[in-house]
């Protein structure tokens, strides 16, 4: 097999599922490059290419009814089941089915060729359309119309042998498409289009294999059967690697299994100091199906569940049962002391489907998060339901977004004070020990945190935000990312600000932004006493050991030393060479 | 003796199309299920184009985004039902906002 006669290259993509797998692959959409296009070659073959079409089409069909019952039985819930009786409607539609027939007679093409001229009429059709949305309902027909070329190509497809498994190439994978793989053979996947909250990686994600979306060309350059390795964690895929690569790859997958197993060693310990100060460990997680995740890397509970997931990538808002069927998998989990659930916390235009462009210029100081929700009194009421109802399963923590005064948390308050009055009078069993907090993100919040601490159990530092408002920084513009820093004198003389008043008032202070998952900080944060450190469950692992490797006596000197220094770069030279010092192994001189 | 074009058994009623999305793939599928369950002919029709109610492709073709009028006429036995049918799926906007 000339191999080395095959370039290796690389396509870089969106890793969002990490880890390396070195292996073959398998194309699981066809291109067109290999379908089949022909003349026929005489008037005789018409007949018998009409035959093909027909009974590709009821095979086509007889998969999808097949494919419904199996998701029914599932129980999954009902969104991926009208597809299907769309598609099936699309094979039985009689224009389809007649326009293709006209195009095998009078075209005297094959059937693939013919379905594939139907399919690019109605693409016409559908480009004229002004609305986005209905406009992009063509997938639909040509989900449909690649079904059936796929089933023409019947038994002359090339027989694939899972063996030890492949990593799937695909344009994109529905939840339909990956309800049929083999999954246990799956060993990665790499795709099209995608980014971190398609399904693709949400399946990457709860069965820990890797995977790479948004590479844009990946299904023209990949042939079944080619070698390929994917890195999850970098987001980059190699096709046909050299030697030398290949080599490199296997030794950084050990390591990154070995790390993987070693750092698990520790998820499972309490994150308490060498002089026994303790703190508590959340994770931050996004959907339900990062628990199991959550309770294998250690955390202690769910320090915030982004409820906005549940709004995405539907069609129909959630209703209250939709919202509770998500909670119930989040509250009073075997192994999770407790659940922070935030409410939702995006802009209206993420709402509804953009139908007219009232796009705010500004959407991150615009109408979002607990703003929306005071607006949206009734939308805002069925989560918070929800959550009540909730609340019965578990120790339950509900956390308000982007509060910017007292104002807002007594408006919140009383909305979920009404809210709760209703259930009670209806005689829906609650959970007695609720417990109410915001986030900390808006600057004006750190400012009044005195008075708002009266109002709440809890504040929660949200750093990604604050740190954006603070520096006054766009943390998605390129130009000004070298600009966001968690370890400029001013963040951090807020956090301890927080935590200070916060702990004065009696209450508890937490922090969830991405700097709480940060080992390189774990020092700074054990030193500013904050009770719980919520984050990306991957993450805990390495910031627990951190934490049973250091005193709080040293994290207390240190915060000390860093609150005299003036500038960032004074401060990150000190703290990166005081972990160096103290943690060789976990902060190599290369740099983490 | 009833002829073919009686007008009893002819149903015609213009609706407005309210829901957000408009007649998306799902709403179309609604249709064309509701239209099946009848033996009477289904056309919808809009800006003097008109369809087969039984044809999905077609009616998705239509093109009716949020605020269009589609006139829907029912040629059967079971029109008057067929129509009502019609027009209280419309009416609970499809099931959708």
């Amino acid at each position: 097999m000339a191999d080395d006669q095959k370039k290796t290259f690389v396509i870089k993509g969106i890793g969002v599922s990490p880890g390396i797998v070195i292996g073959r692959a398998y194309l699981f959409d066809r291109q067109d490059a290999q379908v089949p296009f022909y003349n026929l070659s005489g008037p005789g073959l018409i007949s018998a290419e009409i035959q093909r079409f027909r009974k590709a089409l009821r095979e086509s069909e007889k998969q999808l009814l097949d494919l419904k019952n199996k998701l029914g039985d599932l129980g999954g819930g009902m969104e991926p089941l009208y597809i299907i009786d769309v598609h099936i409607m699309i094979m039985r539609d009689r224009k389809f089915i007649d326009r293709t027939l006209k195009n095998i007679r009078e075209m005297s093409v094959n059937a693939e060729w013919a379905v594939r001229m139907t399919v690019d009429k109605y693409r016409e059709i559908f480009d004229r359309m002004e609305d986005d949305y209905l406009r992009g309902r063509i997938s639909d027909i040509q989900y449909a119309g690649q079904r059936i070329i796929t089933n023409l190509a019947g038994k002359q497809r090339v027989s694939i042998d899972m063996g030890e498994g492949v990593v799937i190439i695909a344009s994109d994978l529905s939840p339909a498409d990956t309800a049929q793989l083999k999954i246990d053979k799956v060993l990665g996947f790499a795709t099209d289009v995608g980014g971190k909250t398609s399904h693709t990686a949400i399946v990457a994600r709860s069965i820990e294999i890797p995977a790479v979306l948004g590479l844009e060309s990946i299904t023209r350059v990949v042939r079944t059967n080619d070698d390929i390795i994917i890195d999850g964690s970098a987001g980059v895929v190699i096709v046909h690697p050299d030697p030398e690569i290949r080599k490199r790859y296997e030794e950084r997958k050990r390591l990154y299994e070995k790390a993987q197993d070693d750092l698990l060693d520790y998820a499972r310990l309490p994150a308490v100091t060498k002089d026994h100060y303790g703190v508590e460990i959340g994770g931050n997680i996004e959907f339900i199906e990062e628990i199991p995740s959550a309770v294998l890397h250690g955390a202690d509970g769910i320090g915030l569940y982004r409820t906005e997931f549940i709004y995405i990538n539907r069609e129909q808002l959630p209703d209250e049962e939709d919202h509770l069927a998500h909670y119930r998998s989040v509250v009073g989990v075997k192994g999770l002391s407790w659940a922070t659930i935030r409410t939702f916390d995006l802009g209206g235009d993420k709402f509804f489907p953009d139908k007219k462009p009232s796009r705010e210029l500004n959407p991150q100081l615009g109408l979002r998060a607990i703003r929306f929700c005071l607006k949206e009194v009734a939308l805002f009421k069925v989560q918070l339901r929800a959550i009540l109802r909730a609340s019965v399963l578990g120790k339950l923590r509900i956390m308000f977004p982007m509060i910017s005064g007292i104002e807002e948390i007594r408006e919140a308050k009383r909305i979920f004070t009404e809210v709760k009055n209703e259930l009670l009078a209806k005689g829906t069993e609650l959970g007695n020990d609720i417990e109410i907090g915001i986030m900390i993100e808006v600057p004006s919040a750190v400012i009044v945190a005195e008075e708002l601490a009266k109002e709440v159990d809890f504040f929660s530092i949200g750093t990604n935000d604050l740190i954006q408002y603070v520096l006054a920084i766009d943390r998605i513009n390129e130009r000004v990312t070298y600009l966001y820093e968690p370890l400029h004198p001013a963040v951090l003389r807020l956090i301890k600000q927080v935590v200070d008043i916060g702990h004065k008032a009696g209450i508890r202070v937490a922090m969830c932004g991405e700097m709480a998952g940060e080992p390189a900080y774990t020092m700074i944060l054990l030193g500013l006493e904050l009770d719980e450190l919520s984050m990306n469950p991957l993450a805990i692992p390495r910031v627990k050991k951190i934490i049973r490797g250091a005193t709080l006596k040293e994290s207390k000197a240190l915060l000390k030393k860093v609150m005299t220094l003036s500038t960032t770069s004074e401060i990150r030279s000190f703290v990166g060479a005081e972990m160096r010092k103290r943690f060789p192994e976990d902060f190599p001189v290369n740099g983490p | 003796m009833h002829g073919v074009l009686d007008k009893d058994m002819v149903e015609i009623r213009t609706f407005e199309i309210t829901n957000k999305l408009g007649i998306h793939a799902r709403v179309a599928a609604k249709l064309v299920e509701t239209a099946n369950r009848f033996q009477a002919e289904t056309f919808l029709e809009k800006d003097g184009v008109e369809v087969n109610g039984r044809s999905i492709l077609g009616i998705l073709t239509l093109y009716c985004p949020q605020g269009s009028r589609l006139t829907i006429r029912v040629v059967g036995v079971d029109s008057g039902e067929a129509i009502a049918a019609f027009a209280g799926l419309i009416e609970a906007k499809f099931g959708e906002t």
